[in-house]
């Protein structure tokens, strides 16, 4: 594999790893809170599905934009309320999110374009333009340094850049100000967050906003971004993988980075090679692109050691004996 | 209830022309069906330390967290320095000056004391400045009050003392002028419980309004101004500590004379009946928390085990009773006992050793089934219960259940009821019943009177007294100091898996006991 090859696939993870880094940061946020949340998969496949519809239809892609953190929002608030206002069970509330989701985009899809639960192609103004940065053209042909500039950090699109900035914006939120600590309190201790007088309410279904809008982001850009358009179950676990990289990165800002860069990396390897040959060995394609699942089998089988999970997480705050 | 009668009891209540901190008038609060309070009014003069006594379940914890605004009072009103001051949340308490230390900590645990110091009282939007503000405030608390504690600390490596005195700082930071503390030394060495009381003369003599709720009467007259009395959810009587006494306190508490001294004749040792020796235990993490335990107990003889819980106790209890895992030998009248896999409660029963477990509501008692299930539970093989080999015989178990109730004390005697309708006495008599009237050769018995009431406690005791006179052998795990220094006929005493020392009773005090507690060899 030369450098140039190398470059190609680390710049092709920087698109993969983006989707799964909003989705990440956004499971982060409501976990953190105590608000476990499954259902980071259907509300991204929302957001993905209304983001290119009002993107076509509107020609917009910020317009589209919003759509899509208001089609996660709206779901957000669903699970909010079923796990937080009226104490249900998180799991069940995320599966149904889910079926919700996979179900109404395909549904509404057919009824509004009548193309089988796609959106119709997105072009021009529909869809994220690559930005080119600064000195970009100038610094390329430099050894080394230009590829990496010029092809590696330039050239994604804003939400790519969106994504990466949330990474020092989440951890600086998350251990720098007074919204921070009391978030990780009552991920930890309600009680705790309840006596010193703050609502645990109040709290919880900030973080489950703002897991709304993450998750927004991460469906907008699937399919304003990633792709040019809607497709039927576009996420491909991709909500389930973040989750995953959560655990991994131990519910934490900069791991979540790495953890979603190796996925995205896999991922990446996985299209570029079909299939890999190891001398006399080959490893057929379906397991390189199998790989990805493969690893977050095994590290949520506790190869990464202990991770331990906020303390409340899952539970429903009840303060009445 | 009228209100004359309230004013009555406040007129002889209140302290002559001292200036109020709070004044309750009227409270009640129902949980369900439950009527915790029961239209409570109290005084509590500024700068005095005030006590709240009760049984377990009389509602003195509720009436706090009302006052605290954890709670909201279905009727009643609130008056703090004279003022009416409707606390709604614990925000309006915290403004009002009031802190509350609850019996079960309200701490983050992998928070640092700073930052659980600062939780909620953070004063802006970011950390930094309040930190440090926080940090040096947190220095001059902790000078004045005599409460040192590590500012960067993890809460979870500090000890239980060591995380009260966070709680407490907590409120002081807050600026609180009266402070609740809910059972405070239920985990503190003697030691420790001794220091705590020094914080909270230091607090009074600031000014500060202490309210410390407890069911230990020691404690109440050792500290306290003013004692009010609950029973059953109603205030029963205020009274000044130095006009009353223990006995009378009882009395108030339980409703009718209570024997406070247990009466036992001095013991006559007899064969030897268990032997332990080397024994070690791992915890599931591979911690070890039984670190060579050896111990011997003879027929006719109480052994005590004293220690602040979670120094292994539990573990020689479970390891004993079948129910965890260790290595080492146990021999019981003199042959040996399997600690692999193979043995469990059942075969440890078949072997003559019953097991009154530390948490009759988790290992003792299935709270959702009936008192006639729970008590063939352990014992549902034994042949009077079966009607065929396939089929039990549960009119049997029923009458037994029945007499069983009656020769210790059940009420109500009713066997189809649910575990979960007794009190916490009640429950206990269940399980002493069931486990001391196979005449079992050596009892294990754990925290016998852990959320019992003055009453059943006094019952408890006698049969296990009883137990030993009959010449059965006792090993008797208590963290209340009191119930091992009045049983035991020898007291060991446990300190981080390992057994510290022994002590004859007659010739030890707490003093020395508390140092062995907490680790301190002479």
């Amino acid at each position: 594999m030369d450098f140039a090859t190398l470059i190609q696939i680390l710049d092709s993870s920087v698109r993969l790893a983006t989707p799964l880094l909003f989705a990440c940061l956004a499971g982060l946020f409501s976990e953190r809170a105590g608000v476990f949340d499954i259902g980071l998969e259907g509300k991204m496949l929302a957001a993905a599905f209304l983001s290119a519809s009002v993107a076509a239809v509107t020609g917009s892609v910020w317009l589209g934009v919003l759509a899509g953190i208001f089609a996660s929002l709206l779901l957000s608030g669903i699970h909010g309320l079923a796990a937080i206002t009226f104490r249900g069970n998180q799991l069940i509330s995320g599966v149904a999110i889910n079926f919700l989701a996979s179900g109404l985009t395909v549904l509404l899809g057919q009824k509004w374009f009548g193309l089988g639960g796609r959106t119709p192609p997105l072009t021009g103004e529909g869809r994220f333009e690559s930005i080119t940065l600064p000195f970009a053209d100038a610094i390329a042909p430099l050894p080394f340094i230009g590829p990496i500039y010029a092809e590696l950090i330039s050239g994604h699109s804003a939400l790519v850049y969106l994504g990466f900035a949330c990474v020092p914006a989440a951890a600086w939120l998350l251990y720098r100000t007074r919204f921070g600590l009391r978030l990780r309190a009552v991920g930890e201790n309600p009680a705790a967050v309840d006596t010193a007088g703050v609502s645990v309410v109040g709290i919880r279904y900030s973080a489950v906003a703002i897991c709304g809008v993450l998750c927004g982001l991460a469906g907008a850009y699937l399919a304003l971004g990633l792709a040019a358009g809607f497709g039927k179950e576009m996420t491909a676990g991709r909500g389930f993988i973040a989750l995953a990289a959560l655990i991994f990165a131990k519910w934490r800002p900069w791991y979540a980075l790495g953890a979603t860069m190796l996925f995205g990396f896999l991922e990446a390897v996985g299209n570029r090679f079909p299939t890999i040959e190891l001398g006399p060995i080959a490893i057929p394609s379906q397991f390189v692109q199998a790989l990805p699942y493969i690893i977050t089998v095994v590290i949520l089988a506790g190869f990464i050691g202990k991770a331990r999970p906020p303390r409340a997480g899952g539970e429903p705050y009840v303060k009445e004996r | 209830m009228t209100g004359n009668d309230t004013l009555g009891r406040q007129a002889t209540a209140a302290p002559a022309g001292a200036p109020l901190a709070i004044e309750l008038c009227g409270i009640s609060k129902a949980f369900g069906p439950v009527q915790a309070n029961k239209d409570i009014s109290i005084q509590v003069a500024k700068g005095s330390i005030h006590g709240i006594i009760g049984e377990n379940g009389a509602g003195k914890s509720t009436l706090m967290s009302i006052l605290y605004g954890f709670y909201k009072a279905d009727a009643g009103e609130i008056y703090i320095s004279g003022n009416l001051t409707p606390i709604p949340d614990s925000q309006s308490a915290i403004r009002a000056g009031i802190g509350m230390v609850f019996q079960h900590f309200k701490l983050v645990q992998n928070f640092t004391v700073l930052e659980n110091v600062i939780l909620g009282a953070e004063g802006g939007a970011l950390l930094r400045g309040a930190m440090a503000s926080a940090r040096k405030s947190l220095t001059d608390l902790a000078r004045e009050y005599e409460l040192d504690v590590d500012p960067d600390a993890v809460i979870e490596d500090l000890s239980v003392g060591h995380q009260q005195r966070v709680e407490i700082l907590k409120a002081l930071y807050r600026q609180a002028d009266i402070l609740i503390l809910d059972e405070p030394t239920g985990v503190l060495t003697p030691a420790e419980a001794d220091q705590l009381f020094r914080i909270l003369n230091g607090l009074r003599d600031q000014g500060k309004t202490v309210i410390l709720i407890t069911h230990k009467l020691r404690e109440i007259m050792e500290i306290t101004d003013t004692v009010s009395v609950m029973r059953r959810g109603q205030m029963t009587a205020t009274v000044k500590t130095k006009d009353t006494n223990p006995e009378e306190l009882a009395e108030l508490m339980v409703g009718r004379k209570v024997l406070l001294h247990v009466e036992k004749k001095p013991a006559t040792p007899g064969e030897m009946v268990l032997e332990v020796e080397n024994l070690r235990v791992r915890d599931e993490v591979g911690v070890e928390r039984l670190k060579g335990v050896s111990l011997t107990i003879r027929a006719g003889e109480i052994l005590g085990i004293a220690g602040v819980a979670g120094n292994g106790q539990s573990e020689l209890l479970e390891v004993l009773g079948g129910i965890a895992r260790g290595t080492g030998t146990v021999r019981l009248n003199g042959q040996e006992i399997a600690l692999t896999a193979a043995a469990d409660g059942q075969s440890r029963r078949a072997r003559g050793i019953a097991h009154v477990p530390e948490d009759r509501q988790h290992l003792g008692l299935i709270m959702d089934f009936s008192a006639w299930e729970n008590v063939a539970f352990g014992y549902h093989h034994a042949p009077e219960y079966q009607k065929s080999a396939l089929l039990m015989d549960n009119d049997a178990i029923r009458a037994d259940t029945v007499s069983k109730m009656e020769r210790y004390d059940v009420r109500p005697p009713i066997p189809t009821l649910a575990a979960k309708s007794f009190s916490g006495g009640n429950q206990q008599k269940i399980v002493v019943a069931r486990e001391m009237d196979r005449n079992p050769d050596l009892l294990l018995v754990g925290q016998p009177t852990r959320g019992v009431d003055i009453g059943a406690i006094e019952f408890i005791h006698k049969q296990i007294i009883a137990l030993r006179d009959a010449g059965k052998a006792v090993l008797l795990v208590s963290v209340e100091l009191d119930e091992i220094m009045s049983l035991s006929d020898r007291i060991a005493v446990m300190f981080d898996g390992q057994i510290m020392g022994e002590r004859d009773p007659a010739k030890t005090d707490e003093r020395e006991l508390g140092l062995l507690m907490a680790g301190v060899v002479k």
